[in-house]
């Protein structure tokens, strides 16, 4: 498979303090690689680098390149608002907008970008963003209903249809399932596996089994470094690093 | 023994004091609520007598003549009000929007402490000053006059109740926004303040009902006006200013007057108080 994120020479701060010293690795298109490590490690930061969301948090900076089907997103030419059109986000909470209903939540990305679709078009897309987020089923009698009145893990897929809906090419998803129940959590990982047909994925998890389960590469990262990347049969049955070892076989983090 | 008498004893003063200390917070609750009843009570059986079709619908009548109403103080009262409401609401939460989004800078920290300063500036002295800046270089006493003294009192209870309700919004619900690709001011409006917006419409209304009650700043400003009036530039009548001259005048009729245009205020300002609790009814889920 082709590169489809490639992250070069990226450090990231915040107030000057280093939180990520000097990462490169390739994300490969269409398939799912987590990030894992101890909290702390610089993960979130990683990810929040690769759509340009790090730099939101006042104070925070970055230097490096990555990029997106060969084009430099961090070039100064680059508007981030676009980026983040391309390269779609869940987060750890689930965060459906309070003041909209279920259908508007899905249709917020568009709506607020000024994009007035048809009346048909607009439903099409709900459904279609409900479905692979495998949620249409829970949610189509009540598309008028409040986004908050969903359970957490359905909250959380609306996230996911949310994040859909604007057709991005790469999901990042920070720590999606650490505020979902068991059952929840499964259905996430399976919406993964579905979605790793259309888009590009990167996922931070805190759970290894999560990882072992649902990723194809694994990163692990240690105190803001790289410390080892792989396919993620190789990372957990036959670490090169001492580190990892000792973190995947819980003897720290 | 599981039970000493010593530790009996000690239980039994334990639950003594409880029951004291509840009975005086009780005591106290009543206390504060006596004043409330006291005045709602006295204003209606001072007023009520002369409430009736007339008082909303005709013009105040000369001394001794009896009868007539407080058409054009009520009038009056609504117009200075509501276009304080224009002027202040924009001014209002504009400035809590940039000081929620500016926390830290210095001048938004400058312009925090400048509106609290103003909130705790006499009402009078904002009379006294809108008169010096506003109604002697121009127009004399006007309505529009005193609508701006009252929306200068407005401003900072919009803006720091705004700057408030903003802050109560998740920090996450603005990232989310920000990474569907939503440009930040995009974000700041459908987003933020959208989800604030009950919050501030609660502090508008407060600040609505606040000045609707002012006296002294429209006494240097809309001065008050025995005929009808609703231009802009002329003096105009209002509720306040109208109670007060009839309260401290010598008449008997005009003092059954200033109960019942008392009462008359106050259950405007009651109706807004409602209509606070309609506004932001079931909002407590939204803020999760």
């Amino acid at each position: 498979m082709p590169d489809k994120v490639i992250v070069r020479h990226l450090r990231a701060s915040f107030n000057k303090v280093e939180a990520l010293h000097d990462v490169s690795l390739n994300f490969a298109e269409n398939r799912v690689t987590a990030i894992i490590g101890p909290s702390g490690c610089g993960k979130s930061t990683l990810v929040r680098c690769i759509n340009r969301m790090h730099e939101v948090v006042p104070g925070a900076s970055c230097t490096g390149d990555v990029i997106l089907d060969g084009e430099n997103i961090y070039a100064p030419a680059v508007d981030p608002v676009q980026v983040r059109r391309r390269i779609g986000m869940v987060f750890q909470k689930p965060t459906p907008f309070p003041t909209m209903s279920i259908e508007d939540n899905v249709a917020a990305g568009l709506k607020l970008n000024g994009i007035t679709l048809a009346r048909s078009d607009r439903d099409r897309l709900v459904e279609q963003s409900l479905k692979r987020a495998a949620l249409w089923e829970e949610v189509k009698d009540r598309l008028g209903r409040p986004g908050a009145s969903l359970s957490g893990g359905q909250q959380q897929r609306l996230c996911v249809a949310r994040a859909l809906a604007v057709e991005p090419e790469v999901l990042l998803m920070d720590e999606p399932c650490s505020a979902l129940d068991p059952i929840s959590t499964a259905r996430i990982e399976e919406l993964l596996l579905e979605l790793k047909a259309t888009y590009t994925i990167i996922i931070v998890t805190h759970n290894m089994q999560q990882a072992a389960r649902c990723s194809d590469y694994t990163a692990f990262m240690y105190a803001g470094d790289l410390i080892e990347f792989g396919e993620t049969r190789q990372i957990f049955t036959n670490p090169t690093r001492r580190e990892t070892e000792d973190y995947i076989t819980g003897r720290f983090g | 023994m599981l039970i000493n008498p010593a530790q009996q004893r000690h239980n039994l003063y334990r639950n003594l004091k409880s029951k004291f200390m509840v009975g005086l917070t009780i005591a106290a609750t009543i206390v504060a609520l006596v004043p409330l009843f006291l005045v709602l009570g006295y204003l209606l059986s001072k007023g009520a007598a002369s409430i009736n079709w007339e008082f909303f619908t005709r013009m105040p009548t000369p001394v001794g003549q009896g009868g007539g109403g407080m058409a054009n103080a009520i009038v009056g009262t609504f117009e200075l009000v509501g276009i304080a409401t224009v002027i202040g609401v924009p001014i209002g939460v504009g400035a809590g929007i940039y000081l929620a989004e500016n926390r830290g800078g210095q001048l938004a920290q400058a312009i925090r402490f400048a509106a609290d300063v103003m909130m705790g500036i006499p009402s009078i002295v904002i009379g006294i000053f809108v008169y010096a800046i506003f109604v002697k270089p121009f127009y004399g006493f006007s309505t529009l006059s005193g609508s701006i003294a009252l929306a200068i009192i407005m401003i900072p209870l919009v803006t720091r109740t705004a700057e408030e309700m903003i802050l109560l919004v998740p920090h996450e619900l603005r990232e989310a926004a920000l990474a569907l690709g939503v440009p930040h001011w995009r974000t700041t409006i459908s987003v933020v303040v959208r989800t604030a917006i009950s919050g501030i419409a609660t502090g508008v209304i407060l600040a609505v009902a606040r000045v609707a009650g002012e006296t002294a700043p429209l006494l240097f400003t809309a001065f008050g006006n025995r005929f009808w009036s609703t231009s802009l530039f002329q003096p105009i009548s209002s509720l306040t200013v109208q109670v007060y001259t009839y309260a401290i005048s010598p008449f008997a009729d005009w003092q059954r007057q200033a109960w019942a245009g008392a009462l008359v205020l106050t259950a405007i300002v009651l109706a807004m108080e409602l209509g606070v609790r309609w506004v932001t009814r079931g909002t407590a889920r939204v803020a999760r």
